[in-house]
């Protein structure tokens, strides 16, 4: 047997609706068997992942902690992605921006007032685009290639942090314990309903960049310019858009959000910083901005999905007491399913049995 | 045993996994398949090579389970990006992504199980020559296979007809398609072929390297094997010094943290990726260098029309 495509006349708008939805029931079903093969019943297994996570209050909440570093980080890298930019040193910059926003209440602690919540973002933010525009100025300058260096950069910006916390920002009344000073009441990010739970103003922030982002891309004369570049650098240059400026531009917006993320998450959902402040957000959104078809809207919605694997992988630890490591297999799969229903836009797929051999001068 | 001599031997162990995933990648690329999937590839080799010795016992069914677990897994990458024409960046990142995942689970109750080593050569009387005789004649069995696989490699590409082929597929897909060359099985056979050398590396750090299971204990090795493919500008004996040279600064870095030159140990854990920016940008700034040995098909899918 074997697979063969055929190409489609022009994209199938059925199945770029209906792919992503092929890939999760894909996954589901892939899931099933995988606790089938650990000895659990696969539908109790599967409803303690996906379906026990949203029926409280407070574990919604949770799903919006979860949800909003992964969108906020993927909707900066469906335009990074869409420009043909290979971003995926996220997490490096997710980490920085946590770093660079958290020095106010780490070496100014005495500095308490409204401007400090603000500022910090905004230098969580510089500091994410600056790192993110390394790859950039090495891609632009150098020719080098920027899936390599970005992601070099995730493990030196890790290995920074773990210096800062266990070295100068360690906290001096802390016991020796690799974290910084807990933030002050000013530079927490506030919750948003603290009566039902512990959702904070981060998921609006992702929010309202995936709406921005959206308008961008969608209505805007640079989110053509980003399609362009994308689809064809030469078409690009012949419309005068420069590649270079837009290699500086995808990154450094795209750096920009995770280091929000990072500083919301650090003032928000820590509190503090630690020697790791990310259970694999930079890489998690990856999928998401690919689940979400590179469109901001879409990546809303994909992020909550994937902020439900988290969920479900601690529930399903606690309920079935399988490893919660299976929330990033469940992460993998989906976006091998992604991709592959992705195919079925542009293609369509035709099984092919070998013909039974025709002896000579009777075929034609 | 002198303290260079120690050094040299540690240098040699350090470069051998990137050694062998590199070549694996290399003839991959070749082939014009970019598999971004290495890390993934070879922390399941890892995993796989340390169950598999601890499990029955020998090192050697451990090796063994390693390769099958690389090259099982890299068919993964190769149904979709060669049958259904994914994208073949994304499709080595979920394959990384994956990887690390289910390594992690597999790998559960074995942290923390003490390894079995696989025993170093040792030949009697050549061993025992002072300063050489350890360099050659007593190094683990994965490092003589990995100066011999790189002499394989220089030989199948340069040397014999298959390929030459295989080297026509990676520059022009569609030329080679019109004169009846099978692009896609060649690319398959490339591709498992990676997925076993980079399995083969991940075994090689679970059994030989650091003879224990510890979750991501690639650590990033597969990705700087893929920046060494780069460097080595798709030559394999590049690619030889290349991994030398890695090994070098990784083992150089973990000597001056035992020495505690006062520098902190954070920023000399971050010399290897630091070192790999430095020397890609290095390459790549010579764009006349690039452009010539960069397989022109490479990370382009093919679907061959009739």
């Amino acid at each position: 047997m074997r697979i063969e495509l055929v190409k489609r006349p022009q994209q199938s708008t059925l199945f770029s609706v209906l792919s992503p939805l092929i890939a999760l029931a894909l996954t589901m079903v892939a899931g099933g068997i995988l606790f089938a093969a650990m000895g659990k019943n696969p539908f109790e297994a599967l409803y303690y992942y996906f379906v026990d996570p949203l029926r409280e209050l407070w574990s919604l909440h949770e799903l919006a902690i979860k949800a909003a570093p992964l969108i906020l980080i993927a909707v900066g890298l469906s335009v990074c992605y869409q420009s043909n930019n290979w971003n995926i040193g996220a997490e490096g910059q997710f980490v920085i921006g946590g770093i660079a926003g958290s020095m106010l209440p780490v070496l100014f602690p005495e500095f308490q007032n409204g401007f400090v919540l603000p500022l910090m973002l905004l230098m969580g933010m510089a500091g994410g685009a600056l790192y993110a525009a390394i790859p950039a100025l090495l891609k632009t300058r150098f020719n080098t290639n920027e899936i390599l260096t970005s992601l070099m950069l995730v493990y030196v910006a890790q290995l920074f942090l773990d210096w800062l916390v266990r070295g100068p920002w360690r906290n001096p009344q802390g016991n020796n314990f690799p974290e910084t000073r807990r933030f002050h009441a000013d530079a927490v990010l506030p919750e948003l309903m603290p009566a039902d739970g512990r959702a904070n103003w981060g998921i609006v922030f992702a929010v309202v960049a995936a709406i921005l982002v959206w308008v961008l891309a969608a209505r805007t004369m640079k989110g053509f310019e980003v399609r362009v570049l994308g689809a064809s650098p030469r078409a690009g240059r012949f419309a005068g858009f420069s590649a270079a400026r837009m290699v500086f531009f995808a990154f450094m917006l795209s750096g920009a959000l995770a280091g929000l993320a990072g500083i919301s998450e650090v003032s928000g959902a820590i509190g503090q910083l630690r020697p790791s402040i990310s259970p694999g957000y930079g890489f998690t959104a990856i999928i998401v901005a690919f689940l979400g078809r590179l469109n901001p809207l879409g990546i809303v919605a994909a992020g909550l999905v994937l902020a439900l694997t988290y969920l479900g992988g601690e529930a399903a630890q606690i309920s079935l007491g399988v490893s919660d490591k299976v929330a990033r297999v469940f992460q993998g799969l989906l976006l091998f399913f992604v991709l592959g229903c992705d195919t079925l836009i542009h293609y369509r797929i035709r099984l092919v049995w070998p013909a039974k051999a025709v002896p000579a001068g009777e075929g034609a | 045993m002198g303290i260079a001599e120690s050094i040299l031997l540690t240098i040699a162990t350090a470069a051998t996994p990137l050694l062998i995933a590199a070549l694996g990648e290399l003839v991959v690329e070749r082939s014009g398949v970019l598999n971004l999937g290495v890390e993934g590839m070879m922390v399941m080799g890892a995993v796989c090579g340390f169950a598999g010795a601890a499990l029955s016992g020998s090192p050697w069914v451990g090796i063994l389970s390693g390769v099958a677990a690389g090259a099982l897994f890299s068919m993964l990458f190769g149904v979709l990006t060669l049958s259904v024409a994914t994208n073949q960046v994304a499709t080595g990142l979920s394959l990384t992504i994956l990887g690390l995942g289910l390594s992690g689970m597999i790998g559960e109750p074995f942290v923390g199980q003490a390894g079995i080593k696989l025993p170093s050569l040792h030949v009697p009387g050549l061993t025992d020559i002072p300063l050489v005789g350890r360099l050659l004649f007593g190094q683990d069995p994965i490092f003589y296979l990995s100066i011999a696989l790189t002499a394989g490699v220089v030989w199948f590409l340069f040397r014999t007809r298959t390929g030459l082929t295989l080297r026509s597929i990676g520059d022009n897909h569609a030329s080679a398609h019109a004169l009846g060359i099978p692009v896609i099985r060649y690319r398959y056979l490339a591709v498992l072929f990676g997925g076993a050398c980079a399995g083969l590396a991940g075994a090689h750090l679970s059994l030989v390297y650091t003879p224990q299971w510890v979750e991501n204990m690639t650590a990033g090795r597969g990705w700087i094997a893929l920046a060494l493919v780069v460097f080595a500008s798709w030559r394999p004996l590049r690619v030889l010094a290349g991994a030398y040279l890695f090994g070098a600064v990784t083992i150089g870095q973990l000597h001056a943290q035992a020495l505690g030159i006062g520098v902190p140990s954070q920023l000399l854990s971050s010399l290897p990726y630091l070192a790999t920016i430095v020397v890609l940008v290095l390459i790549s700034r010579n764009r006349r260098l690039t452009m010539m040995n960069t397989p022109a098909s490479l990370g382009r899918a093919f679907v061959p029309d009739r």
